[in-house]
């Protein structure tokens, strides 16, 4: 079992940091929502699923990748907007388990409004023609478009750091994450900044399906084991913290592909095993303060 | 009137239990539906015991309902065992060793962690079974469960008609609704009410909340236990979505339907939920859609569910 190339272990260490990058995007959103307004969102998982949906009925359109990666993430974008604004706000100042029931009872509607649009069978993408094929690294040859998967994911990571850090926007949001009462008292209104966390947080949910959509297939459930692995990515990494997301998200991706190549009946497991273990260690994560937010 | 049945039904919640389901049979469409009531009605009451008491939403009542069905389903497809008795103990003591398990870990975080680590739990306990085929059929399902009479001191009674297994899952159930009264009613019963209400505030009053907590959640975890049992007997198969997160959010909408946090609502949430799935399958197969704008609309506009609403209006707290 042991004996085995040091280049296919290569590729499946690469591809655990694709799969990483995917759980980043996602777990980012989540954690982005809980800091902000302790709103753990259930259907975080079907706007993963919907971004990828949404991304095979653009290509169908327009027959344009690029296009489509942008215009996806946008639409998801968009209706993070309504769940917000319509949904979520009258829950606002209620117990903290309403907006979860809710986007439960959200994420039911969704999967299944899916299946009627689109059907129960699962679809795929087709990478566009620039990305296909693999690229030869020497010790070992790799799929393009996964290269690209990586490379959009520290872009958009990047951005959002810069956007945080940098503006005046960024200023109020990690601001109200850490006092809300506080940012309100100064007369501004957080309302507003709250709708546009809970779109960036689901366009990067979406992001993350439509690029996912060309490497693993598209099916209405896809989102559902999705939500509960970024979960945990979120709870190893430490909630609210951008880079634990990160970390978390690249450990979770790397042990998912390590073991499937080690022992595959155990991928599935291990996630959840790593998550006993840092809790029983470190019960508020890796990079977590302790009672934050609870 | 109905103010004063619901209060009646307060003051007697265990003979009123016996007597509705005692005719409940005769009500509805066809029997297996009566039986269905009340075994995911009992789920639910173990559910309820958790997040209508105690205040802590568990997304993952899928593990224990599981573990009991799979207890129970390989005391009798596997290991044997001559008593009906043995096996639905072998349930309930499964789903409370592993209420315990998950309970120790999840028990660790509050709030929405704590929801979000329950259903990483149950998933886990799902792949497990899953992989466990020798053991547990894996994704075929365990199969070849006998039901073996029920032997009492100098009396055998067999479960084959449907109506004999009603009545036996009447009594099971109603010990579990009169166990569940009598939690409520103790000191400890008081002391979950106190940390649902307010956490901080009991551990000031010299309460272990955590070693409370996990009493009441290994208490819910066997109510749940002893439902999943009694299912795996009655479609004498375990299939491996018994333990899949969608029975876990079946129980949470139910339990909201109902109306969290009163003592009847678990089995009013079970009956709307079912009966209302039974009548929508002749007309449409998107289920899920239906029954989740349902739970929207409740969860935004009727938090206290179907039987909390008639109780207390929508205002007072409710008692029954």
């Amino acid at each position: 079992m042991f004996d085995i190339s040091a280049s296919a272990l290569a590729a499946q260490v690469f591809t655990g940091l694709v799969l990483g990058g995917i759980f980043v995007l996602l777990a980012i959103g989540l954690s982005l929502i809980f800091g902000l307004m302790t709103v753990v969102n259930f259907a975080h998982g079907s706007l993963y699923m919907l971004g990828a949906y949404f991304g095979v009925f653009l290509l169908g359109l327009t027959k344009n990748f690029w296009v489509s990666l942008v215009a996806a993430p946008l639409m998801v974008f968009v209706l993070g907007l309504v769940i917000e604004r319509v949904l979520v706000r009258p829950l606002y100042g209620r117990s903290i388990d309403d907006p979860l029931l809710l986007t439960f009872g959200l994420s039911l509607v969704v999967v299944e409004a899916v299946r009627i649009v689109w059907g129960k069978i699962g679809l795929t993408i087709d990478p566009p023609r620039a990305l296909s094929g693999a690229l030869d690294l020497g010790f070992m040859t790799f799929p393009l478009y996964r290269f690209f998967v990586i490379a959009v994911t520290v872009l958009v990571l990047v951005g959002l750091w810069l956007f945080l850090e940098r503006t005046n926007v960024g200023l109020i949001i990690r601001a109200g994450s850490r006092d809300p009462l506080m940012v309100r008292a100064l007369g501004l209104d957080l309302g507003r900044v709250w709708l546009l966390v809970f779109g960036i947080g689901a366009g990067l949910a979406g992001l993350a399906g439509i690029l996912a959509g060309p490497m693993r297939p598209v099916y209405p459930e896809m989102g559902i084991t999705m939500v509960i692995e970024s979960f945990v990515v979120v709870v190893v990494g430490g909630m609210g913290s951008l880079l634990g997301a990160v970390v978390a998200g690249i450990i979770i991706g790397e042990v998912v592909s390590l073991t499937t190549f080690f022992a595959p009946k155990l991928s599935e497991i291990m996630v959840f095993v790593v998550m006993a273990l840092v809790l029983l260690v470190r019960p508020s994560g890796l990079f977590g303060e302790a009672g934050l937010l609870e | 009137m109905i103010r004063r049945a619901g209060d009646w039904i307060g003051r007697h919640p265990v003979l009123a239990f016996f007597i509705v389901f005692a005719i409940f049979p005769f009500v509805v469409p066809y029997k297996a539906l009566a039986t269905q009531v009340l075994i995911y009605g009992l789920l639910a009451l173990g559910f309820n015991l958790l997040y209508g008491y105690t205040g802590l939403l568990s997304f993952g009542h899928a593990a224990y309902w599981g573990l009991g069905a799979y207890g129970t389903g390989i005391a009798l497809a596997k290991l044997k065992v001559s008593s009906l008795w043995l096996a639905l103990g072998a349930g309930v003591g499964l789903a409370l060793l592993g209420g315990a398990f998950v309970g120790f870990f999840a028990l660790r975080r509050r709030g929405i962690y704590f929801s979000m680590l329950t259903l990483a739990f149950a998933q886990l306990f799902y792949f497990v079974a899953f992989h466990l085929a020798d053991w547990t059929g894996g994704d075929d399902g365990l199969r070849g469960i006998t039901v073996l009479p029920v032997r009492l001191p100098g009396y055998t009674l067999s479960l084959d008609s449907p109506l004999a297994f009603y009545y036996f899952a009447l009594v099971l159930v109603g010990l579990a609704v009169f166990g569940l009264q009598r939690i409520l009613n103790s000191p400890f019963g008081a002391v979950l009410q106190a940390i649902r209400e307010n956490t901080d505030r009991a551990v000031a009053c010299g309460y272990d909340v955590t070693k409370v907590k996990l009493l009441s959640f290994v208490f819910s975890a066997m109510f749940a236990g002893l439902a999943g049992a009694l299912d795996a007997l009655r479609l004498t198969v375990v299939p491996v979505e018994s333990l899949y997160w969608t029975t876990s959010g079946q129980v949470v909408i139910m339990t909201l339907l109902g109306g969290a946090g009163t003592f009847f609502g678990p089995f009013v949430g079970a009956a709307t939920w079912l009966l209302l799935e039974d009548r929508m399958a002749i007309v449409t197969e998107s289920w899920p859609l239906i029954i989740g704008a349902i739970f929207m609309i409740f969860v935004l506009f009727l938090p206290r569910g179907i039987w909390g609403t008639v109780l207390g209006g929508f205002h007072g707290r409710q008692s029954a």
